[in-house]
């Protein structure tokens, strides 16, 4: 290999001489870099996409062929039949929120990041902001395409299709993708607390399923005060088309879960500003 | 510049750096020693803001390294090996550390180009060899192309080759007036590369010398003098209040006075000298010397009668 030593090249002689918002761009750019570098990104966001028009594919083949006329009509949310899927692609989008970070502290980037931005917070916030984006993005594109999936194998003038200019179809399949957004948020979070992958997809996934089968096994007055709140609740509560009760409005619902995703986060900001990297 | 003072850091009961104070001057190789557990990549991780020091002040060209916007153009450092995701590949890695700092992808390409990476830059990170590894975490420190240079143990898992490209490339880059920090726990990996010492052990500084100065420093060095009147000579030498000591063979060994002294002195008492020499430890003996005490792990004495 070379021995060659250069001197100082004249192409990189000068920072650039922006001020903090320029700045604040360039660890924008940065994050997104990182993002589309890195193949986890792309697996799970193709599974996510998968599942979701997949699971809609599916039960719009086979739903028809397996229900009588009286039971497809009687069916009281045909949008969550299309959005199957997110039972599954929920915990790709988890993961992806959780690797985003995760993934830095298991390889030792972190101290080539943190060298490089030493504004700690900033560089958070730059994650943020980057998975925010691009998991809404592939959320809300997967959810219309479940959506759209489904309808596409019913038979014409099967009772199931439901148009998006229903009352509350295209909310629940927008809010679905959105909560799949703000799921890798709060698995954002966890990752900067926990700073490893394995614990926080435990703390994500525990946090999401745990509560909802304890709340089975406790009086039916608690279910109906402190279920609705529960993040898998919440969730339902914004991608189902009828109101129920014992469900919180969809944007409410939408709400809680943000309130989920910003305290994960709001502890990781907090803590990944004061400890030793 | 780089300027330590009072450092103190703690990690939970054990104390890694304990006022540590010493300063890194520009266009010299600085060589930053001692044994494993001395503290010396905690007061690196300390310097670029990896962890809080506990007390003590720490500046890079006189400021904090967290107050810097883009400290890549400021400071460049390769901490432990394996900073970086092995699923990425070398350019995408430093393409994420540049754009951090706004440095476009000519320099990516070029310090690739500089580290002898330019023909696997394109392949995951992950399959490098130790000294891949080492030449990507270099070419990140080079990024900014910065006035100051921080790399711990840099020949880690270097061939000889490779151990040699990086002696030319720090002492090119310290001819060229920027401060040269490199770490190590072997002197014999400094003393061809290095101006100065600071060496510490359990934490706290030993020495800051030139090698030159260090030598001279220490209880190894000496005068041999050989003569036909020895016996004369060392009554001689002792009233003139140098220290002798007569050795096996018949030479003499002269602590407290120098050659020019020696010579003059038996040329004036009319005594022939056979040989008159300077001797000096290696640098190697004078670093052991300093850090015996220090060392955190001993190995034991090798046993002497086996089978008893």
């Amino acid at each position: 290999m070379a021995t060659a030593v250069t001197a100082r090249p004249a192409s990189a002689a000068a920072p650039p001489s922006g001020g903090a918002a320029a700045h604040a761009i360039e660890v924008l750019a940065s994050e997104w870099n990182k993002l589309r570098t890195i193949r986890s990104t792309w697996w799970t966001l193709a599974a996510v996409a998968v599942f979701n028009v997949a699971g809609g594919a599916a039960l719009g083949i086979v739903l028809p062929k397996m229900l009588s006329a009286s039971q497809q009509a009687s069916h009281r949310d045909p949008v969550q039949l299309a959005l199957i899927g997110l039972h599954v692609s929920q915990i790709s989008i988890g993961v992806l929120g959780v690797l985003i970070i995760g993934s830095e502290y298991s390889s030792g980037m972190i101290r080539a990041s943190l060298a490089a931005v030493p504004q700690r917070r900033l560089l958070l916030a730059a994650k943020t902001v980057v998975l925010a984006a691009a998991a809404a993005a592939a959320g809300v594109a997967s959810c219309y395409a479940a959506w759209f999936a489904f309808g596409l194998f019913l038979p014409a003038g099967s009772p199931m299709r439901m148009p998006l200019s229903d009352p509350g179809v295209a909310r629940a399949v927008t809010g679905a993708g959105l909560y799949l957004a703000v799921l890798a948020l709060a698995g954002l979070g966890l990752g900067a607390v926990l700073r490893s992958t394995a614990g926080a997809i435990t703390a994500l996934f525990g946090i999401l399923f745990v509560p909802s089968i304890i709340m089975q096994l406790l009086p039916s007055s608690w279910q109906d005060t402190v279920g609705p709140y529960l993040a898998l609740n919440a969730a339902e509560a914004v991608y189902r088309v009828p109101q129920a009760p014992h469900f919180l409005a969809p944007w409410t619902g939408l709400g809680v879960l943000c309130g989920y995703a910003a305290a994960a986060l709001t502890a990781g900001f907090i803590l990944i500003g004061r400890r030793d990297a | 510049m780089i300027e330590v003072s009072g450092l103190i850091k703690r990690y939970g009961a054990a104390l890694a750096v304990d006022g540590l104070t010493f300063a890194v001057p520009p266009g010299q190789v600085t060589g930053f020693l001692g044994p494993n557990g001395a503290g010396k990549s905690t007061t690196m991780r300390l310097i670029v803001g990896l962890d809080a020091p506990d007390a003590g002040s720490l500046t890079v060209n006189g400021r904090s390294y967290r107050s810097y916007r883009r400290p890549l153009f400021e400071v460049g450092a390769l901490l432990e090996a394996r900073s970086f995701h092995g699923g990425r590949s070398a350019y995408n890695h430093l393409l994420c550390l540049a754009s951090a700092n706004g440095i476009g992808r000519n320099r990516v390409a070029e310090v690739l180009d500089l580290v002898g990476l330019d023909r696997v830059a394109r392949r995951r990170a992950g399959g490098f060899s130790l000294g891949m590894g080492q030449r990507l975490g270099i070419a990140a420190a080079l990024l900014g192309d910065p006035g100051v240079l921080l790399l711990d143990e840099p020949v880690n898992g270097l061939d000889p080759e490779g151990v040699a490209w990086i002696r030319a490339l720090l002492r090119s880059l310290a001819a060229e007036g920027r401060t040269v920090l490199v770490s190590s726990h072997l002197m014999s990996e400094m003393e061809n590369t290095a101006d100065q010492l600071i060496i510490i052990g359990r934490g706290k500084l030993i020495a800051q010398a030139g090698i030159g100065e260090l030598l001279a420093a220490g209880s190894g060095s000496y005068v041999r003098v050989r003569s036909p009147q020895a016996g004369e000579l060392a009554a001689l030498l002792e009233t003139s209040g140098a220290t002798v000591t007569r050795q096996d063979n018949g030479t003499l060994a002269v602590t407290g006075a120098s050659t020019d002294t020696i010579g003059e002195l038996a040329r004036a008492s009319g005594l022939t000298l056979a040989e008159l020499s300077a001797q000096q430890a290696s640098l190697e003996d004078r670093y052991m010397e300093l850090t015996r005490d220090t060392a955190d792990y001993h190995s034991a004495a090798a046993p002497t009668a086996a089978g008893k």
